[in-house]
């Protein structure tokens, strides 16, 4: 279930020290931090401010102006569900009810259990297959209450 | 016999639909039934009603099947499908489905039909024919050819590309850029995510001309990260283009010094805004950048850079092999060449639709697209992105192109067409268009970073019934606030929306006659 790493100071300290070189370093260490821990602990944003000459005011600006980057750990499992238009169109909004009413969450609120995280994205680029969602990174087409609560139900067997 | 080859979309579209459960099941049957086939996987057709959509070829001819399911694929065994034999899941040759046939196909000429990371297969069909051109040309006969083609950016400003390289072109720097916007974040659009997954080459292509033509070394696919698919695939093509040459040092044996790295945004809507994009590529947040400057002038990192459109660039590549005069020929008014159109949402046939600009919007939606998927009457449609405006069935006698939309109050963007049938709510979609607008924003204007969050007050006390009259002449006012006093697109053309919303279907919300009566 786990698919992230525990936070460690050392092993942040090479994922830093691999990118810190090039142009543009930032956004591609948070990336790497975030996949490795499937989270931007706060410790990282220290050390990331030190190692690119930037205050720590400046590197909380940045990781909070991203929507992708959490501050706290993820569930065993993130569940991304399309709120734009185009899912819309298709019974989006009854979804996403229907995901928070069943595992009692709000948007980017992990589960009592941590075994899911849900929350919201604005377009997967599946719009001609709306809704659609993403579940740990795998894409989902054509949703309906159905086929979203058997999703759900994939979290609880592994 | 020669071995049957099977065609798999490896899509996101068509991952969504199921095309890598299907694609197991066929690997599995062939082994069982003792079968040897080669299985390639390509990107999508991009008729996504018919996902996953698979073909055969037999005797050079394609064969497609589909939607298939994993409960089909022993009953196409059975039939023979692998001979092209009939099954009702058979569609016969992709070419002559309507949708398909009615299509002009120039940017995504390959798309759906390679294999997406054979460069073998790329060169086969036609790839590399336009860069081939551009090396026997001069750097500035490439930009005057792109300028003469009418290419204008396809990621929703319209500016003229060829202009753009220009003035890159004429500037005197050490290094430039070309800078590749694959942000596409606009509901209803997937054409840059289907050419980065189904033929990324024709991306590499057309950036690696544009390099040539302004002098730049150094390519950044700045893509966003609800696209893992694309970055993964994209980063694929880009090693094979090394090990290839036909990206490095010496581009394809030539002179010239190109390559390409691809970084991911990080879910931030207002990054596909070039000089919000620029920023984050830079590392920082992405704020909106004054103009002037021109990013022509200093982009990124403060050199000359192009930053231009997937779809801008994947064009490039048919400019030039085919020339400026083959491809202007095509579309409307100054809207030339084609567009790659994607219907979307609540839509019997959603997919992709290339064709030269001109097109009625109601040809597309009621008769390309098939009327809506639930079986309802349509009753709006969204062109543009969540910055378009809504558009009712009194305005499907509008072409598609540039100018028809601006005069109607709306725009194409970068060419997504979201349908919604008669049960949607106007008012609930202009508010989300302000609550989007507030969640988005950058901060840095006011117009945009406090009037949405401003617009969602005033739609929601329209819609509880509070002084509806007063509260419809107060977001009048917000939205020609932010639409000329905002920096960038975002707080400038969230009016969009909302305006056509109100004017449109006023009876959503509780007006009497809304606007219609204050004009």
């Amino acid at each position: 279930m786990a698919r992230f790493e525990d936070w460690s100071e050392q092993r942040a300290g090479e994922l830093i020290a691999r990118h810190a070189q090039q142009e543009g370093a930032a956004l591609p260490i948070l990336h790497a931090l975030q996949e490795t821990f499937g989270y931007i602990h706060r410790d990282a944003v220290r050390m990331l401010a030190s190692a690119l000459n930037l205050s720590r005011a400046e590197l909380h600006g940045l990781v909070t102006f991203y929507h992708d980057f959490r501050s706290a750990p993820p569930g065993g499992h993130v569940l991304k569900l399309c709120r734009a238009e185009a899912c819309q169109s298709m019974g989006a909004d009854a979804l996403a009810a229907q995901a928070r009413e069943k595992l009692r969450v709000d948007w980017r609120g992990t589960t009592v259990d941590k075994r899911v995280t849900l929350e919201p994205v604005f377009c997967l680029g599946l719009c001609a297959c709306a809704p659609a969602a993403m579940l740990d990174g795998q894409v989902f087409g054509r949703l309906n209450p159905k086929r979203l609560d058997a999703l759900i139900e994939r979290t609880n067997r592994t | 016999m020669s071995r049957p080859r099977i065609f798999v979309p490896r899509d996101a579209g068509a991952l969504a639909a199921g095309s890598d459960e299907v694609e197991r099941v066929l690997v599995a049957t062939l082994r069982r039934r003792g079968i040897d086939a080669e299985i390639i996987r390509t990107g999508s057709r991009g008729l996504y009603w018919l996902e996953p959509m698979i073909e055969i070829a037999v005797g050079g001819e394609r064969i497609a099947y589909g939607p298939v399911g994993i409960g089909d694929v022993e009953a196409l065994f059975d039939a023979d499908f692998l001979d092209g034999k009939p099954h009702p899941l058979r569609l016969g040759a992709p070419d002559e489905i309507s949708f398909l046939k009615r299509q002009t196909r120039l940017t995504f000429a390959r798309c759906g039909i390679v294999d997406r990371l054979s460069l073998a297969d790329y060169r086969t069909h036609g790839g590399y024919r336009g860069l081939e051109r551009a090396l026997g040309l001069d750097p500035a006969e490439i930009v005057e050819e792109v300028v003469r083609s009418g290419l204008r950016g396809r990621g929703g400003a319209g500016f003229p590309t060829g202009i753009k390289w220009r003035t890159t072109a004429q500037t005197d720097a050490p290094q430039k850029y070309i800078v590749c916007n694959a942000d596409e974040g606009d509901s209803g659009t997937f054409a840059d995510r289907m050419i980065m997954e189904g033929d990324p080459f024709v991306l590499i292509e057309g950036m690696t001309i544009a390099g040539i033509a302004v002098g730049a070394t150094k390519g950044y696919v700045y893509i966003r990260s609800e696209y893992p698919h694309a970055i993964e695939t994209f980063g694929r093509a880009l090693e094979i283009a090394r090990a290839e040459r036909t990206l490095g040092p010496r581009v394809a044996g030539s002179s010239h010094a190109f390559d390409i790295e691809v970084c991911a945004g990080a879910g931030a809507y207002v990054c596909g805004e070039e000089t919000a994009l620029l920023e984050s590529l830079e590392g920082k947040r992405g704020m909106v950048r004054s103009k002037p400057p021109l990013p022509a002038h200093r982009g990124l990192f403060g050199r000359p850079t192009v930053v231009n459109n997937v779809i801008s660039l994947a064009s490039v590549p048919i400019v030039l092999a085919e020339g400026a005069a083959s491809y202007g020929a095509l579309g409307m008014g100054r809207s030339r060449g084609t567009m790659p159109i994607q219907l979307a949402g609540n839509i019997r046939h959603g997919g992709l639709f290339e064709a030269g600009f001109g097109v009625m919007l109601g040809e597309l939606v009621d008769d390309i697209g098939g009327g809506a998927a639930s079986g309802r009457p349509v009753r709006a449609v969204q062109v543009g992105g969540p910055l378009g405006a809504y558009f009712p069935r009194a305005l499907f006698d509008t072409p598609f192109d540039y100018e028809a939309f601006a005069a109607r109050d709306g725009l194409i963007g970068h060419g997504g067409i979201v349908v919604f049938d008669d049960t949607v709510d106007m008012a609930r979609q202009a508010r989300f268009a302000m609550e989007f607008c507030a969640i988005e924003s950058c901060g840095k204007c006011t117009p945009c970073r406090i009037g949405s969050t401003r617009g969602v007050e005033i739609i929601d006390r329209i819609t509880r019934g509070e002084n509806v009259t007063d509260n419809i002449a107060l977001i009048e006012d917000l939205c020609a606030t932010m639409k000329f006093g905002s920096l960038c697109a975002l707080g400038g053309f969230t009016p969009y929306p909302v305006m056509s919303a109100l004017r449109h279907f006023p009876e959503d919300f509780g007006a009497k006659s809304g606007l219609a009566a204050a004009e």
